[in-house]
């Protein structure tokens, strides 16, 4: 425990990569088995304990602090396990003597009751820094700086592997990673994918600056359209049919009509869609069907969805990441027109003539569809790589929408922007009948977009202009006009505006602007999609 | 009875009607009562200030010698009338020179205790614990997480940094008045005797402390065309700046430096990481939750008014207690240049 708290400590001081990266080498050489291997799973979030939610580690933090200045308390440092670290009492200055294995193996094998029991006696005798990286342990999402990649290229590095072949066999092993280990250190053989439905990392696009627009020779490209739907991985093994989500997460569950085993086997890339390959639906309808577990059969008939299908990546039980684009295309419409024959299952249509006039035309189209999210660019000879490879895939999304909205309510940020008034909720104009005037209604809320400079001005602003309190929630004076940019807006029965704008984000703070120069709710919905 | 009628809340900031004055005005007053020198209490433009001789001093320092037409230098602890109201400063350990401002009028005692805190600072007298009816406080740091470690251990983790590290430079963020001074004291107190160096904004400030007979020892200010790239001289070397020389060319020309922030604000993680803190420190010029909560009850107020901060947590602190507590939600008083 002593070696894993001091190694998130250092981790989240350090404060480059390669400092990083040096100190999760030296842990993994100095640090036994399992628990370098639980420790890895953790830093990459892939450790889950089974009971230990975050319900039950507040519910701990109420046993012994009062519970509103906790939830205050909570509310101003914005982590969980930080906040029950700090908050609760210190006994001891003294490390405790404890390994994480057998915290973890304690916590998955006992009851809810007693793992609180368990972790408030843990607790207790812990000094502040160990309560923080045993919360972290057991509550998931360490933000100590380290992503997967690097505790993988941290792997590679110790072990002078290609980091290409750790992620390959990645989807195959679970925490604390025998194999990976007994494999690296050369006591077992490296472990095998075929036949098993597993997830492959997936190869990302580039977005398209306006530089490299100039300098792209689009001959050798492919377009796309860029669909609004999300990202999916279809996997068929031995009678094992799974999706996967863009992280890997396995959402099978919530697509029954899409996971009936099939007679081939390999592994598709593309994007989930609502409706069907012939009547496309809105990211509005899938959104109907995203994160819902066990969807009814009323859900299936009424909200169908389907997989648009742009990549291959194995077919049957041949790797065919490392073939041409234009290789795997051929592959893939063979098998989506003839062997496949998945009703579910459709081909997202090459763009001809991708030149540039041409793109710029399409990307126009995109807004009035409201369908696609812009077009996409492939470059025929791109062998299929994870991770965003430079100058291989591009993603050309359409402008964004903008409005000039005033703001109404600010609320302090969490973590560290806990510090600043960073959470804005955003008005545009409207006829009220009741008051007979205009009002300002609520249209958005927006917390991004804006430097760190222009988020100390947006503080400045709030703490001088503030004129009620609500809870966290302050009330400002209706002076400040931003301008918001936002990918569409949607009709909401759920908002009062009757309007949703989807991920809204400054785009400029307008200070030369009068609040009764913004738009009106009238001139977003005339900015919605059909 | 109580009665607070006398004390109000104006644009400025507190006002003592009965003595015509502002305590610590946001904005130029004929009258200011100042309980410190820190830039947001201690404004310039007032016609007439009142503070310890201290604190005035640091004012000269700041606005040059004629910040104000009139100036009343007042010694802790005696008695001046002003007006209808008696008013006396009290130590509140926050800076040198700080001040709680003692106000009695029609048998009713209030504090505004400014900024305090209850921990070790060799660099001005320690908090006065004085009774009262209504107590003034700040609440910079008014929530149970806030529970600061002994200033004499943090310091020593400076020390122990510098012995890990001998090829790298040791930069210590502080702010320039008050948190300079006590980190180069504590670094005295426990025995390191070497030249310290510091940014030339800390200069003038250092050399009042020492005016004043705090010790400092021995302390060069670098500037910016003095220090060679990477000058290896001073490696290993505690070097003291202000928390905005960070990033600039004065900061980029010191060999490999080791950032240390000291701050209260340090003991929240990922606040302590942004601006590449390497090694926060908990050290605080404010008083923590727990020294807030002792110290209304030691001055057995009935009424605990707060100017600012964290107030939601503290008014449902003393709510429990069985005070009556409000916020006065003031606004212009920064907390977060701690």
């Amino acid at each position: 425990m002593k070696k894993f708290s001091d190694l998130l400590h250092s981790l989240l001081y350090a404060p480059q990569r390669s400092v990083k990266q040096a100190y999760l080498e030296e842990f993994i050489k100095n640090t036994k088995d399992p628990d370098r291997g639980f420790a890895i799973s953790a830093l990459t979030g892939e450790l889950s304990i089974q009971g230990v939610k975050t319900h039950l580690i507040r519910q701990l933090a109420y046993k012994r602090c009062d519970p509103l200045l906790f939830d205050l308390s909570y509310d101003f440092v914005g982590d969980l396990a930080e906040t029950v670290a700090l908050i609760w009492p210190t006994k001891s200055e003294k490390d405790i003597e404890i390994k994480i294995s057998d915290i973890i193996t304690a916590l998955q094998e006992s009851s809810k009751l007693h793992a609180s029991d368990y972790l408030e006696g843990l607790l207790d005798q812990m000094p502040e820094t160990q309560r923080w990286a045993l919360l972290k342990l057991v509550t998931r999402g360490l933000r100590v700086g380290v992503s997967a990649r690097m505790a993988r290229l941290a792997l590679s590095k110790s072990y002078e592997i290609e980091v290409d072949e750790i992620e390959q066999i990645w989807p195959l092993i679970q925490p604390p990673y025998l194999e990976l280990f007994n494999w690296l250190e050369g006591k077992a053989d490296k472990p095998d994918a075929r036949g098993k439905a597993v997830f492959r990392p997936m190869m990302l696009a580039h977005p398209l600056s306006e530089t490299e627009i100039t300098k792209i020779d689009f001959s050798s490209f492919q377009a796309e359209w860029k669909w609004d739907g999300i990202r999916i991985q279809l996997v068929s093994a031995n009678d094992d049919l799974r999706i996967f989500s863009r992280s890997g997460d396995d959402i099978s569950s919530s697509f029954p009509e899409l996971t009936r085993p099939l007679e081939w086997q390999g592994v598709i890339d593309g994007e989930l869609l609502a409706g069907t390959p012939l009547k496309i639906g809105s990211f509005q309808q899938l959104q109907l069907r995203l994160n819902r577990k066990k969807p009814s059969a009323k859900m299936l008939i009424e909200n169908p969805v389907f997989i648009m299908a742009y990549d291959i990546l194995f077919d049957q039980s041949l790797d065919i990441r490392g073939q041409t684009m234009e290789y795997r295309r051929g592959i893939l419409e063979e098998r989506i027109s003839s062997d496949l024959k998945m009703p579910y299952i459709g081909l997202s249509e090459k763009l001809p003539n991708p030149n540039l006039s041409n793109l710029k035309k399409w990307r126009e189209k995109c807004r009035a569809g409201g369908l696609v999210e812009g077009v996409m660019l492939k470059e025929i000879t791109s062998v299929y790589h994870a991770g965003r490879i430079k100058g291989k895939w591009f993603k050309w999304k359409r402008d964004p929408l903008t409005a000039d909205l005033v703001v109404l309510y600010a609320q302090r940020g969490h973590g560290k922007r806990s510090s600043f008034f960073s959470d804005f909720t955003l008005g545009a104009w409207t006829y009220d009948n009741a008051e007979e005037k205009k009002i300002l209604m609520p249209v958005a809320k927006a917390y991004s977009g804006f430097s760190n400079d222009e988020l100390k001005k947006l503080d400045k602003f709030v703490r001088e202009n503030i004129i009620k309190k609500f809870g966290p929630v302050r009330e400002v004076n209706k002076t400040l006009v931003v301008e918001i940019a936002f990918d569409s807006v949607q009709f909401s029965k759920r908002h009062k505006s009757g309007v949703a704008t989807r991920f809204p984000r400054f785009k400029a703070i307008r200070w030369d602007k009068k609040a009764h120069e913004a738009n009106s709710v009238s001139d977003l919905i005339a900015m919605i999609d059909i | 009875m109580v009665n607070t009628s006398w004390l109000k809340i104006t644009k400025p900031g507190l006002y003592v009607l009965p003595a015509k004055a502002h305590i610590d005005p946001i904005r130029a007053v004929d009258t200011a009562i100042i309980t410190h020198g820190h830039s947001d209490h201690a404004r310039p433009g007032h016609k007439h200030v009142i503070a310890t001789k201290q604190t005035l001093a640091i004012m000269s320092a700041r606005y040059g010698e004629n910040f104000a037409n009139q100036k009343t230098a007042l010694t802790y602890n005696d008695k001046f009338t002003l007006g209808e109201v008696e008013v006396k400063l009290i130590p509140a350990g926050h800076v040198l020179g700080s001040a709680q401002i003692v106000l009695e009028y029609e048998n009713t005692k209030i504090i505004a205790a400014g900024d305090y805190k209850r921990r070790l600072d060799p660099t001005c007298v320690p908090f006065q614990v004085e009774q009262c009816d209504v107590f003034i406080t700040e609440a910079t740091f008014g929530l149970p997480v806030f529970c600061h470690p002994k200033p004499e251990d943090e310091i020593k983790k400076l020390i122990q940094v510098r012995h890990l590290f001998p090829e790298r430079s040791i930069a210590v963020l502080a702010y320039s008045l008050g948190k300079a001074q006590r980190l180069i004291a504590l670094l005295r107190a426990v025995g390191y005797n070497e030249t310290i160096f510091i940014h030339g904004a800390l200069k003038k400030l250092c050399e009042l402390y020492q005016s004043f007979g705090i010790h400092l020892g021995s302390l060069q200010t670098i500037p910016l065309d003095k220090i060679e790239n990477h000058n290896r001289s001073l490696a290993n070397k505690f070097i003291i700046a202000p928390p905005s020389a960070i990033g600039t060319k004065w900061a980029q020309r010191l060999p490999d430096p080791l950032v240390v922030s000291a701050s209260g604000w340090m003991q929240v993680r990922q606040r302590a990481k942004q601006g590449g803190v390497e090694l926060p420190l908990i050290i605080s010029d404010h008083a923590d939750w727990n020294d807030i909560l002792r110290t209304i009850q030691e001055v057995k107020a009935t009424q605990v008014w707060i100017t600012h901060g964290r107030e939601d947590a503290l008014i449902h602190a003393c709510s429990q207690m069985g005070l009556d507590a409000k916020a006065l939600s003031l606004i212009g008083y920064e907390d977060e240049t701690e």
